[in-house]
């Protein structure tokens, strides 16, 4: 059996990827059709390249089907409880930077700390007898930083794409979401908080620490690492 | 390892107990509507309890407590005064503690009795200590409606009281307002600037979403009173503090609180009521001179009591959750009451946890 490094199927994600690996010596590419889902790995023996999209990594990376996994460090933490006992990020791919953020109305000029959200969501709720909504995919990042940060009657709904557009469709009174450059937020009118983010993430390279190794897997590993230039200790086996 | 039936065999024997105290046996749908947990306990509740979809019903919740459907059942067709018990599952996520139970049974007796709430706390409290007490637990015994009390009798602006209201329960955020409304945290230089601004809303970007002009102008116009407010002074920041700190035996602690309450008159009737308790819990043989009270119990972990509060730990066993946990929640009646409203108290026993106690002191 091979080991597995799963990336992400298409897109920016993928090329940027195939790309930090060439940097290194490694050569990724898909195998057959445009529309098929395989892929190859030259340079180093022993590796299989499975092509999923980079939702799936983190289970799959948690499951053990994969050994060697790129994808999001949000997408990782959200998926993922207990994401540290699962996986170990192996090294940072300097692209894919955003951050998880929670922007409000531009127009709310009264609103720019959680301290604000918190008092607008009070009066929000006592004005409208319902609780203000934030609109997000990311449920658990954003509970847990919305509990610390104090901010109450809000509620989340949940939003798989366009999030940005809730405010303005009065599905939402806020939102929180992936944003890198914030030009998405702006053009829909929104500004982001002037707190530190939900998340800092970009690509990672993640080690699972749930997949089967088998003997012949640590050569393979080994040479992987010293192209990858990393430390030593990462190649202790667990 | 405990099996279920033993558990099972546990719980209906602590609910005969409860029979025998004169409660009247009652059973709840494990599925709730989520829409009543949600508006009581917030979005954080979704952390701690399943919630599942149905085509027609909406969001329901696998019950995470017993509480709010005996209530509910209660203001809807509920004769007074009423003595109920149950035993049954309950459920809980455990997102960050995994090695928890989700899934664990609960055997619960509540008291529905306007007459005398002190004496109904003090028959709630006393029957548990009865029926635990093979057991050696340590109590431990709180008031909410006392550090109410002396968050209303601030001398501040109600606004402010509200503010700190609505956050008893968050014990950091309560303080960071505390610290914001004393002066002792710098002004946010986006809040100086709005503050100082002619027109604020001048130059902003188009107004889009539910919350109005109207509302943001509300907000402003708030805040410019609140920064013409005087900040808290110290010395009723000390009077919280010195509320907060008070954790000792109830006797010692009424004599501190009463001290307290010479310079916070607000909690003067309060106390008096946790006077009324200590003697309705003495005259139940409780040992007054030994049980610990802290005025800070309960704060962050029971949403809805706001008076007495107890729990019950296996001292020399920290890691296991608390066996036992209760309280008083006449603002919950209210809340799901529709208008009507009853004093209320109750608590919970979780037979896993006293058998696991057992097995162990077995070993």
């Amino acid at each position: 059996m091979s080991v597995k490094l799963g990336v992400p199927s298409k897109g920016r994600l993928m090329e940027k990827t195939f790309d930090w690996f060439a940097d290194r010596g490694l050569i990724l590419s898909r195998t057959g059709s445009e529309r098929e889902y395989a892929g190859a790995v030259e340079g180093i023996e022993g590796i299989d390249l499975v092509l999923l999209s980079a939702g799936e990594i983190p289970r799959e990376l948690a499951s053990g089907r994969i050994h060697l996994g790129v994808t999001g460090t949000d997408l990782v933490q959200e998926t993922l409880v207990q994401w540290d006992q699962k996986v170990e990020p192996l090294a940072e791919l300097g692209f894919g930077f955003a951050d998880l953020v929670v922007a409000v109305p531009g127009a709310w000029v009264d609103v720019d700390t959680l301290d604000d959200l918190d008092a607008a969501a009070a009066a929000f709720r006592a004005r409208h007898g319902v609780r203000l909504r934030i609109a997000t995919k990311y449920h658990r990042l954003v509970r847990e930083y919305l509990r610390r940060g104090g901010v109450a009657d809000y509620r989340l709904v949940d939003s798989q794409g366009a999030t940005e557009g809730t405010v303005k469709n009065l599905t939402a009174e806020a939102i929180a979401d992936i944003t890198s450059t914030g030009e998405t937020l702006r053009a829909n009118h929104l500004k982001i908080l002037s707190e530190e983010p939900v998340l800092r993430s970009q690509a990672t390279l993640y080690r699972s620490r749930r997949a089967v190794r088998e003997p012949e897997h640590q050569a393979v590993l080994s040479a992987l690492y010293d192209r990858l230039g990393f430390e030593v200790r990462n190649r202790v086996t667990v | 390892m405990t099996g279920i039936a033993t558990i099972r065999a546990e719980a209906a024997r602590l609910r005969a107990r409860f029979e025998a105290a004169g409660a009247q046996p009652v059973d709840c749908a494990i599925l709730q509507p989520a829409e009543t947990l949600l508006d009581l306990y917030g979005e954080d509740i979704r952390a701690r309890a399943y919630v599942t979809q149905d085509p027609s019903r909406g969001e329901q919740m696998l019950r995470p407590d017993f509480t709010v459907p005996v209530v509910q059942m209660h203001m809807a067709e509920g004769a007074e005064p009423a003595r109920y018990t149950y035993a049954g599952e309950v459920f809980r996520r455990q997102e960050d503690h995994p090695e928890r139970a989700s899934e664990y049974l609960q055997v619960g007796f509540e008291v529905f009795d306007r007459a005398d709430p002190q004496a109904a706390d003090a028959e709630v409290f006393a029957l548990f200590e009865q029926v635990l007490k093979p057991h050696g637990l340590r109590a431990a015994t709180g008031d909410i409606g006392i550090l109410t009390a002396a968050v209303q009798g601030l001398k501040t602006s109600e606004r402010r009281r509200a503010a700190l209201m609505r956050h008893i329960w968050r014990p950091r955020r309560f303080r960071q307002l505390v610290d914001r409304f004393a002066g002792r945290s710098p002004v946010p230089a986006t809040r100086a600037a709005l503050l100082e601004a002619a027109d604020p809303l001048a130059g902003a970007a188009p107004m889009i979403g539910r919350r109005s002009a109207e509302e943001i102008g509300e907000r402003i116009a708030a805040l410019r009173e609140d920064a013409a407010e005087p900040p808290l002074a110290e010395g009723q920041v000390a009077l919280i503090d010195a509320v907060l700190a008070v954790r000792e035996t109830c006797a010692f602690a009424l004599d501190h609180l009463r001290d307290i309450a010479v310079d916070l008159p607000a909690i003067h009737d309060a106390v008096e009521r946790f006077a009324l308790r200590c003697e309705a819990l003495y005259q139940r043989g409780v040992d007054i001179h030994a049980l610990d009270f802290e005025a800070s119990y309960g704060r962050t972990s029971m949403e809805y009591y706001d008076g007495f509060v107890f729990g019950f730990y296996a001292a020399t066993q920290p890691d296991l959750p608390p066996v036992a946990t209760g309280g008083r929640y006449d603002a919950l009646t209210r809340q799901l009451g529709q208008g009507a409203s009853i004093p209320a108290v109750g608590g919970v026993i979780r037979p896993d946890i006293l058998l696991r106690l057992t097995e162990r002191t077995a070993a």
